[in-house]
């Protein structure tokens, strides 16, 4: 138990640290730096879930957060290539605002739902089943319980992504371009090379 | 022989207007040399990029100049030799025969058939040493200097090897061998000479077969090589293209067979013509001119000529040879194309013993013309490969 | 010896320390292996000089390495340029935690351990991304985009491929699927034509994470010169290509796990047999990959990526479906 909890601490203490330290003034005029410094806690919330038992989110968690969703977002970020006074300057827009509304508003719902849950369940130790947040019993619950949900949720991504292949996709006409062919006066089949007229000979006097 | 006063049109611009490229579009511009590996010398690419497509293309060629034609007019005749061996420095032979064949048209004076017969053997193998680098470089271009390209061409490294091992036991010298000189060669035969070129060549046509294994039957460098850097017949022509590159886009024309010299007219020269004009043609095209030199190497071989190696006697010192005014063109066919020597001669330039002007036409500066042609609309990869397939030796574009 | 070995964080510690030793052991031979191997394959002698039949000849290399200065360009992120290299060999190492190299030779018994090793292979894309793009150099900018865009979409078949043997097996734990394996035939063998097909595609795509020829479009050297690591200078340089080899190696090994029946053969129960049949599969793979990469040429990045959306993807997924098919169809197999 000590072990446990002392892990518990150190995971969750560099998870909060590492968070926080994307706030410093020193990294937060690095976005880079401060991606990089959320992957980090990614990997500490992955060390938690794994405490909890729920190896398989963990592992998710690392393959799909911090690994594939990161490596975009940094690709997007350092492609960007913002300076710091860019980043700096906050602008607010009805869409902004509009947009953190509703943010607000789903983030409300959740925590409602959240609260909603924890009064109803049961307080049952899902940790003392063996089987608890193994590959068998996740898969299970995604293909019994959750199935349209899940079904929906993948039809979604599909759907977005797409999306962004339609919005992303440039104009390639430059691309097939034919290669610049000459003009069209020297395009004759009379000056056939191989005739010695082209050829310059050998040895000839002016 | 006369020539022709075709006077193509102006050729379009290849350079497209960067202004009027698609709107919003974020261009990189990235130099590619001088110091690259794979620019074949130090010859640099100005590229401007869309992604890795390439927009546009600018060749700045002159970082290997050496001012060779200027320097020529200060050497005598017989000292310019050991110079042109570092024009054209994959095939030094031809280089050294086409400028000894200016100087003799110059002095009017008839090259003994021993000598042409040699000349002829020795061109035809400096065409096979110099292509088998080509085909070796190609596949190194497209595979990659550790991996199978790095393989492929250290087989005709090899092979390229028993040439270079023939032209020692004949000169001494393993690359600038300076055996040409004005009137005919400097070295005779060395005995069993023929033997040795016969089981070299025996030893490069096994290796072409294997070499046509590694490449035409490997899917992955089929793909990278056909239709990749189509050059068209018309441009070709336009831009005076002749040599592999331009037979590869169908331009049927071979000095060797069209306006022969040495003991060409008395061989029947096959000359290849691909008409695809692509990568995998150039690369194919060369192989087959290998193939077409090794069968001309043994028809030689079965008759070998006596008599001296020199129309003038052996030179006893760098002023030896005078030519009186006129201007005279040689053009040869080298591994990569026409190479041409114009020679105006003057009694008045260091008294008739050097050069008035001594121009040259490297068959390499056109294939280095064909940079913005070829290079926009393909990938950064393809870009390497296409200038691969052209083979450009730098030092003979820069002179 | 035994009590302290007992203590997982004593044990943790050593085991770590007996990996790390192992892997960079074999990592410097493996390049000794390679030159030879390539030399003899171009008609070379390799390298001679250092110690018997140059065996020494990677120690005296990393001896050269470590002497020289670091160069860190002024431009450059300096922070993120001299963490991507040690980065690169933290997560190479990290995969060999799942590994088992022998019946009872494992650091860790995880029963997603498949998935750890696919996950850290995976992170294998940020200190080449990293390193590309701190380098502010355009030839290396080049090499990490495209380290990225091959990295994920070969991710994929990769996943997929590996999900054959989970499916046929039932578990994603590495110990378990060869324990399936010895008792039922290797699944490189057995289902006919499914088995196979995985094996090779896995194969292929961890080449392709691995950045080896013909998928190695990130350093591709014709073109771009060194890629990603074409400002590193000494030891943060040398760092690369030897997280290439081990990457390869341990490549070899996941895939020998998976589909070759990893430490299972006759007289494995002995473990020093095990332990000899898993290296020598991992070798003979390792082998195989090098007679490839000094036979073919590369790829074009869209050729690649065409090749890797069009065929290996849609290929993956239907054989994932067959195994599926085939585990229900011949029910009770397990």
């Amino acid at each position: 138990m000590p072990t446990e909890l002392l892990l518990f601490y150190a995971l969750g203490a560099g998870a909060v640290l590492s968070t926080a330290a994307m706030l410093l003034p020193t990294t937060g005029r690095s976005p880079i730096h401060a991606a990089l410094l959320l992957i980090v806690s990614f990997f500490f919330l992955a060390g938690l879930y794994a405490l909890l038992s729920a190896h398989l989110l963990s592992i998710l968690q690392i393959i799909v957060y911090a690994g594939a969703i990161m490596v975009l977002f940094t690709f997007v970020i350092m492609l960007l290539n913002l300076s710091p006074d860019e980043i700096r300057e906050p602008k607010i827009s009805y869409a902004k605002m509009l947009g953190g509304g509703v943010a607000l508003f789903v983030f409300g719902k959740l925590l409602n739902g959240i609260g909603l849950a924890a009064s109803a369940a049961k307080a049952v130790d899902l940790t003392q089943h063996d089987t608890f947040g193994t590959v068998k019993e996740v898969g299970h619950m995604m293909y019994s319980t959750f199935m349209v949900p899940f079904e929906l949720v993948s039809v979604l991504l599909l759907v977005a992504a797409v999306g962004a292949v339609v919005l992303a996709k440039k104009n390639l006409a430059y691309v097939d371009r034919p290669v610049p062919s000459p003009a069209e006066e020297f395009k004759t089949e009379g000056h056939a090379a191989g005739d010695g007229e082209a050829a310059a000979g050998h040895g000839g006097h002016h | 022989m006369t020539f022709s006063c075709l006077q193509p049109p102006p050729l379009p611009d290849p350079h497209i207007d960067l202004e009027s490229y698609e709107a919003g579009a974020d261009l990189m511009v990235l130099n590619l040399g001088p110091q690259h590996p794979s620019t074949h010398g130090v010859f640099r690419i100005k590229l401007v990029l869309d992604g890795e497509i390439i927009v546009k293309a600018v060749s700045y060629p002159g970082y290997l100049h050496r001012g060779v034609e200027k320097l020529f007019e200060k050497l005598t005749y017989a000292q310019v030799t050991p110079i042109v061996d570092k024009n054209d420095y994959l095939s030094p032979m031809i280089n050294e025969q086409a400028i000894n064949m200016v100087f003799e048209a110059g002095l009017g004076i008839e090259v003994p058939r021993r000598a042409r017969w040699m000349r002829t053997i020795i061109a035809e193998l400096q065409r096979i040493a110099s292509h088998l680098v080509a085909i070796g470089t190609f596949v190194l271009d497209v595979g990659g200097a550790i991996g199978g390209g790095a393989s492929m061409f250290m087989y005709t490294f090899r092979d390229r090897e028993l040439i270079l091992d023939i032209f020692e036991e004949l000169t001494g010298c393993r690359f600038h061998y300076n055996t040409h000189q004005v009137g005919g060669q400097r070295h005779d035969v060395p005995v069993g000479w023929d033997a040795k070129i016969l089981s070299a060549i025996a030893t490069i046509e096994q290796s072409l077969d294997m070499y046509d294994t590694l490449t035409s039957k490997n899917n992955i460098f089929r793909d990278r090589s056909e239709g990749v850097g189509v050059l068209g017949r018309d441009l070709a022509l336009q831009l005076g293209l002749n040599g592999p590159v331009g037979r590869a886009s169908g331009v049927d024309l071979d000095l060797r067979r069209d306006a022969p010299y040495h003991l060409y007219d008395e061989l029947d020269v096959h000359v290849p013509v691909l008409m695809e004009g692509d990568c995998l043609a150039r690369f194919k095209l060369r192989a087959l001119e290998v193939r077409e030199s090794i069968r001309l190497i043994r028809i030689l071989l079965e008759d070998v000529p006596e008599g001296p190696i020199a129309a003038l006697k052996p030179s006893k010192g760098p002023t030896a040879v005078k030519i009186k005014d006129g201007q005279w063109y040689v053009g040869v066919e080298s591994p990569r194309g026409e190479l041409g020597h114009y020679l105006i001669a003057s009694a008045s330039a260091n008294k008739g013993m050097s050069p008035y002007r001594l121009k040259i036409r490297p068959p390499s500066l056109h294939l280095v013309s064909l940079v913005p042609w070829l290079l926009p609309g393909n990938s950064l990869s393809d870009a390497i490969a296409i200038l691969g397939s052209l083979d450009p030796v730098m030092g003979e574009v820069d002179r | 010896m035994a009590d302290l070995l007992a203590n997982p964080w004593l044990r943790g510690i050593a085991s770590s320390v007996v990996i790390a030793t192992g892997v960079l052991t074999i990592a410097a031979w493996a390049i000794w292996f390679e030159r030879k191997f390539a030399a003899r394959m171009q008609n070379r002698v390799g390298p001679n000089v250092v110690g018997p039949a140059g065996l020494l000849q990677p120690l005296a290399d990393a001896l050269k390495l470590l002497r020289k200065e670091v160069l860190v360009p002024r431009k450059a992120d300096a922070v993120l340029f001299r963490l991507a290299p040690a980065l690169a060999l933290f997560l190479t190492i990290a995969v060999v935690a799942a590994i088992p190299w022998g019946k009872d030779i494992y650091v860790a018994d995880l029963d997603i351990g498949l998935l750890w090793v696919l996950a850290m292979s995976g992170m294998m894309l940020f200190p080449l991304w990293l390193a590309g793009w701190s380098s502010n150099n355009k030839y290396a900018l080049f090499g990490g985009m495209r380290a990225v865009a091959q990295g994920i979409s070969y991710e994929i078949p990769l996943l997929l491929s590996a999900m054959v043997p989970v499916v046929l097996a039932g578990s994603f734990n590495l110990r378990e699927i060869v324990e399936y394996q010895s008792v039922h035939g290797w699944f490189a063998i057995w289902p006919p034509g499914i088995g196979v097909l995985a094996f090779v595609i896995f194969f292929a795509t961890s080449l392709a994470e691995a950045n080896r020829i013909p998928f190695d479009i990130p350093e591709a050297e014709s073109e771009l010169i060194a890629g990603v690591s074409v400002e590193y200078s000494a030891m943060s340089y040398g760092l690369f290509p030897m997280v290439e080899y081990v990457h390869t190696w341990l490549s070899s090994a996941v895939a020998s796990v998976l589909f070759l029946g990893g430490w299972s053969g006759p007289g494995s129960s002995i473990w020093i047999i095990g332990l000899a049949w898993m290296l020598l599969k991992t070798s003979i793979l390792f082998a195989f990959i090098y007679a490839m990469r000094w036979t073919l040429v590369r790829f074009r990045a869209d050729q690649l990526m065409h090749f890797c959306w069009k065929w290996l993807v849609p290929v993956t997924l239907g054989l994932v479906c067959l195994a599926a098919v085939w585990v229900n169809v011949t029910a009770g197999g397990r």
